[in-house]
């Protein structure tokens, strides 16, 4: 009973950052109607630049915003540089192409800084705080849901109440349209790339201290739970996102701390599946098409 | 893609046309539907060459493995094991536009197959052939029931929804083998009994080599297999489906059901690969068909050229000789130990990411688009001239049914199959 | 316009052949092919001045922590060797290669090994589940397949493996002697068990319920190398009332387990196999807490790493002079032991060692070997150490207390109280 609150808790937390998450991939996809497969590895490169740099100055919230740059950095360089390259009349290229942006990064991190796990130091305690002699929730969880319910909140009144957000929307539904009008579409689309992976990035940077530490390869089970996420909640739809994000988190954190860590890649698999049985567009998608 | 067939209404209308006559357009009437169906003066006279061909290239195969050292040999087993998967591949995502990012975890399902009915027959006191000829099959028959499975759900999935699930499947695969532990043994995986090589032949071959017969047998017996899938009415259904899914079901053609047997086909071939593997290994566990395995099948299918059988044999060959080469030029320079573990660990994977990149951007038709589009023609200098050492590489000119010798390239660069 | 080809089958099958032909010349042009050896006679790996040999560590990967600095140790100490005159008049060439602790890579690494680097023997290979998958694979062909890192009994099988020696003390022993130490020290507590979903596990556990019964343990946990989360296990221990935990844990997830543990306020007395059980280790994963998080952590060692120890002093020597200052701990005189074990035998095998030779040498028995209990090589026996001493964590320091345990071949342990081999020669073997 006890573990119950502090799983349901920490499953919040947790569902907070796959929510982010599915947010980038949500953002781009309505962007530029790709599903960003290099999100996650996109991600750990800007997680690597605020692990060096907060081992440089000592300040885990310069790390932060480094991260937050790198993010958005690696958005623009993966966007103009290498995804505009794939070729629009086949939606494989894409994929193929985001794939290969995953190997090329994951092994120059590789590279560049070794394959071995490094710890990563949390800003505040992981300890949960007891609350009645029941754990509930560590400061550093509720440090997590703080930031991310609020920036996802940042990012719904960009979107809907300034003019940059209604270019940005405009850009990715009716891109013709918008280029009557005078919005630099192009600009716009990199412009989602950059915001969508600086939130990646964030959310792997929150991710990243709760596990064993970081390597080239912590973003993978991340990017997969969040694609879950995108897909439960459809990638058409941020609301979809949050309310997929912190469901999913939830039932993973419930099934890893009563089934055990093993059984969570299955149950989002399942989980996965059942919705894209029911629902080929995910649950709260728009119809795109009728097909026959 | 739909562009390609508009590009040539003119030779769409009449009948025994090539393959892209299949494909059918709005505006050419008549004989449409029996373009559909391949002429059967075509398919009768294709399979037995068919066949001829596949007998020829694996006895040479067989003869090469006597020129080779031991551990050439096994890699050469290797290169044949992976040959199955990603033959399958190359034609699923070629012929039907369904990539699949965890064709590992097929393979998986047919190495698991294997190795538990090996060591149940084991047990019951059956070995030698019989024992490999029925844990094959139960490889084949256990990949087969997951692919189609996973045909089922993936054929009412759109492009990076279908890719997504392969994804979560293959990463999810360590954790069945961890629940079910009883029968997978988690990470330590299964062993099976050790297959020497048979006693006729112990005095002339060693058992890397033997190990290399069995592989270029299994492979050259499913290879014929898919190409005589493909060369037939599936084949020609899958790429209508692929070319335009709606226009192929106005003509009757049930998208659904063919992406479903492509599928299901592909994984046979692959749960044949991990048997293999298995067989040459002797133990399967999560551990050899990881995340990073599948995304090398499909560096392998797309190097080599979507869609094309001797595509895939060379990609099959670039995954696993590039990773021993790039470790043996590490080991001759004269880096610190932790520096050359870096290196050999993660350049193969780097160079493949660039050629991933490169390849899809700027060079779709892989390697295969750089051989000359009829390998074996009247034109017999550039015959001689091509690496052609593949099992089925004479197949697969041969059935490229193209159209013509001599016309202007494919115009836009997508995944079309040469 | 397309046109049915006229082609025909023969000039093509003929085409398909010279070309295939083609590029098969050129393949086996760089390729030797090689007959097999007598193991007796020809000496593969063997040179006038050199004996060459390899191993399969996990350099990368979640179990490299810790073990990772072993081959760098064993290298440190031949090379110490080397300048030393070697054994025989020949230097000792160590190939190390990284499987990452995944047994598909072992088999690709030691098949590198065997037939392309073409080493005398495999030395030192780490891992239950990894070297498991070579174990058929070495003795089909005789390379003779050494000290093994690890305490499985299946290295143990003379029978069936006769090419195959052991180095750690076994699992089911090192269980055994810990139930022993739980029953004498702890009388009465519930005792459980957390390890890793393989061999290592099932012999831990068989140890664990041969002293203190079947079905004693209050609860039985297993975990998976490939998933880093721990939490229901330890919840689950939590909430059946656990008291003294057993870990048969790689170093990775000992500090998991504890670290967790802390996280859920959980206290308990941690007691832990060797194979995950080294303090400086697991200090590095817990960080400032480790001090106080692994006071009174149990452990078990066989070889001399306590300060004061002639050997302890002599391995420190070595890792300063050769090992470019590593960090010195249980992994580092664990490493050296091999090495110089290896050198022992190499030196019995004689002037002109052979595969077949170096066995012999081991299996009969006269190896001396620098363990706190005596080796335990026979012709009917290829464990080298069936016994441990017990090991405690006090104020950040682990020491042995005097409190040693042998197989009595019965399925338990008794006490000895016997020597500790000594440094003979300045760890340098002769024949």
């Amino acid at each position: 009973m006890d573990r119950l609150l502090f799983l349901l808790a920490t499953g919040l937390a947790r569902g907070a950052i796959f929510a982010l998450f599915a947010l980038a991939l949500v953002l781009i996809w309505r962007a530029a109607r790709v599903v960003n497969f290099a999100q996650g590895a996109m991600a750990v490169v800007a997680v690597y630049v605020a692990f060096a740099v907060t081992g440089l100055t000592g300040s885990y919230w310069i790390g932060l915003a480094s991260a937050l740059v790198a993010g958005g950095l690696m958005g623009l360089v993966v966007e103009r540089g290498v995804m505009r390259f794939a070729s629009h009349a086949s939606p494989l290229s894409g994929v193929i192409i985001a794939i290969g942006v995953v190997m090329v990064l994951q092994s120059a991190l590789g590279i560049a800084f070794g394959s071995n796990t490094r710890p990563m130091e949390a800003p505040f305690s992981e300890s949960p705080i007891v609350i009645g002699g029941v754990p509930v929730l560590s400061p550093y969880d509720l440090f997590v849901l703080i930031l991310a319910v609020g920036l996802m909140g940042v990012l719904a009144l960009l979107f809907t109440r300034t003019s940059l957000g209604l270019q940005l929307r405009a850009s990715a539904f009716a891109p013709e349209v918008s280029r009557l009008l005078g919005v630099r579409v192009t600009r716009m689309v990199t412009a989602g790339w950059v915001l969508a992976s600086a939130v990646g990035a964030l959310a792997a940077l929150l991710l990243v201290p709760t596990e064993l530490g970081l390597n080239p390869h912590s973003a993978d089970m991340l990017f997969v739970s969040a694609f879950t996420v995108a897909v439960v909640g459809g990638l058409d739809s941020p609301p979809g996102a949050l309310i997929g994000g912190l469901a999913v988190g939830v039932l993973i954190s419930l099934v890893t701390g009563y089934l055990g860590a093993t059984v969570a890649p299955i149950a989002v698999l399942v989980l996965l599946v059942a919705v894209l049985l029911v629902r080929p567009g995910g649950l709260f998608a728009t119809t795109e098409a009728r097909t026959a | 893609m739909s562009a390609d067939t508009n590009a040539r209404p003119a030779a769409s209308a009449t009948p025994p046309a090539g393959i892209e006559a299949a494909t059918p357009s709005p505006r050419t009437s008549g004989p449409l539907t029996t373009s559909i169906r391949a002429p059967r003066e075509r398919r009768r006279r294709s399979t037995p060459r068919l066949l001829v061909t596949a007998l020829v290239l694996t006895l040479v195969a067989i003869g090469a493995t006597f020129l080779l050292d031991p551990y050439r040999n096994y890699q050469f087993a290797l290169i044949a094991a992976t040959f199955c998967a990603t033959a399958g591949l190359t034609l699923l995502i070629g012929l039907t536009g369904q990539l699949s990012l965890g064709h590992a975890a097929l393979m998986a399902a047919g190495g698991y197959g294997y190795a538990l009915t090996a060591n149940a027959l084991t047990d019951a006191g059956v070995d030698g052939v019989p024992r490999f000829v029925v844990s094959l099959a139960a490889a084949a028959a256990a990949s087969a029931l997951l692919g189609l499975l996973l045909g089922l759900a993936a054929a009412r999935l759109k492009g990076p929804y279908l890719s997504g699930v392969t994804l979560v499947l293959v990463i999810a695969l360590p954790a069945f083998t961890s629940v079910f532990s009883g029968v997978f043994r988690g990470d330590q995986g299964v062993q099976i009994a050790y297959d020497g090589v048979p006693e006729v032949l112990r005095r002339i071959i060693a058992v890397e080599q033997w190990q290399a017969w069995v592989a270029i047998l299994v492979a050259a017996v499913f290879v014929t297999w898919l190409a005589a899938l493909r060369n037939g009415r599936a084949g020609l259904r899958m790429r209508a489906v692929r070319d335009d899914e709606t226009a192929a079901r106005l003509q009757g053609v049930r998208a659904g059901r063919v992406k479903v047997l492509a599928f299901t086909a592909s994984s046979v071939t692959a749960g044949a690969g991990g048997a293999v593997l298995c067989f040459v290994t002797q133990s399967v566990s999560p551990g050899a068909y990881t995340l990073a395995f599948s995304l090398l099948l499909l560096v392998a299918v797309v190097i080599g050229g979507l869609g094309s059988l001797l595509g895939a044999f060379l990609g099959s060959i670039v995954i696993v000789m590039l990773p021993w080469l790039i470790q043996t030029a590490t080991g001759a320079l004269d880096l610190s130990a932790d520096a050359a573990q870096r290196l050999t660990g993660n350049l193969p994977v780097l160079v493949f990411g660039v050629l991933l990149i490169v390849v899809t951007a700027a060079w779709p038709g892989g390697i295969r688009a750089t051989l000359p589009k009829r390998l074996f023609s009247k034109r017999m200098p550039r015959a001689a001239a091509a690496p052609a050492a593949g099992p089925d590489a004479a197949v697969a000119a041969d059935s490229d049914l193209e159209p013509r010798t001599d016309s202007a390239a494919e115009p836009i660069p997508t995944t079309t199959e040469r | 316009m397309s046109h049915a080809p006229t082609r025909s089958a023969p000039r093509r099958t003929v085409a398909a052949v010279s070309a295939a032909s083609a590029l098969l010349l050129a393949m086996s042009a760089c390729s030797t092919p090689s007959g097999g050896g007598d193991p007796a006679e020809a000496a593969p790996g063997v040179t006038d001045d050199t004996v060459t040999i390899g191993t399969h560590q996990p350099l990368t990967g979640p179990a490299a922590a810790g073990y990772s600095s072993i081959s760098a140790a064993t290298t440190a100490y031949f090379a110490y060797l080397n300048e030393n005159g070697g054994v025989n008049g020949r230097e000792i060439e160590y190939l190390v290669k990284d499987d990452g602790y995944n047994p598909a890579n072992t088999q690709t690494v030691v098949r590198e090994l065997v037939q392309d680097d073409e080493v005398f023997a495999i030395l030192n290979g780490l891992g239950t589940p990894t070297h498991t998958a070579v174990l058929d694979y070495l003795n089909q062909n005789e390379v003779p397949d050494l000290f093994v890192a690890s305490g499985s009994t299946s290295w143990n099988q003379p029978e069936e493996y006769p090419w195959t020696f052991g180095f750690n003390a076994d699992y089911v022993t090192e269980a055994e002697a810990l139930a022993q130490y739980a029953d004498d020290e702890f009388a009465g507590q519930s005792v459980c068990m957390l390890g890793q979903d393989d061999d290592f596990g099932d012999e831990f556990l068989e140890g664990l319920e041969n002293v203190l019964g079947e079905g004693s343990l209050a609860s039985v946990q297993r975990y998976s190398v490939s998933n880093q989360d721990v939490v229901a296990q330890i919840g689950a221990m939590q909430a059946a009332g656990c008291e003294v935990n057993m870990l048969a844990t790689v170093n990775g997830f000992t500090a998991l387990a504890i670290g967790t543990a802390a996280k859920l306020g959980y206290q308990a007395q941690w007691m832990s196999s060797s194979s995950g059980g080294d303090y400086v280790t697991l200090a590095g994963f817990l960080g400032e807490a480790a001090p106080l998080l692994l006071e009174g952590f149990v452990t078990t060692n066989y070889l001399p790493y306590a300060p004061g120890n002639e050997w302890d002093d002599l391995f420190r020597q070595i890792n300063d002079d050769y090992n470019d200052g590593a960090p010195f701990d249980g992994n580092t005189v664990f490493g050296m032991s091999v090495g110089y074990l290896f050198a022992e035998a190499l030196a019995k095998a004689g002037d002109n060692p052979t595969r077949q030779g170096i066995v012999d040498a081991i299996a009969s028995g006269d190896l001396v070997g620098n363990g706190l209990v005596p080796l335990a090589f026979g012709s009917d026996s290829h464990s080298a150490y069936k016994g441990v001493s017990i090991t405690t964590v006090t104020a950040g320091v682990q020491d042995f207390i005097g409190v040693t345990y042998v197989s009595d071949g019965d399925g338990g342990v008794e006490p000895y109280d016997g020597d500790a081999v000594p440094l003979e020669n300045d760890g340098v073997p002769t024949s």
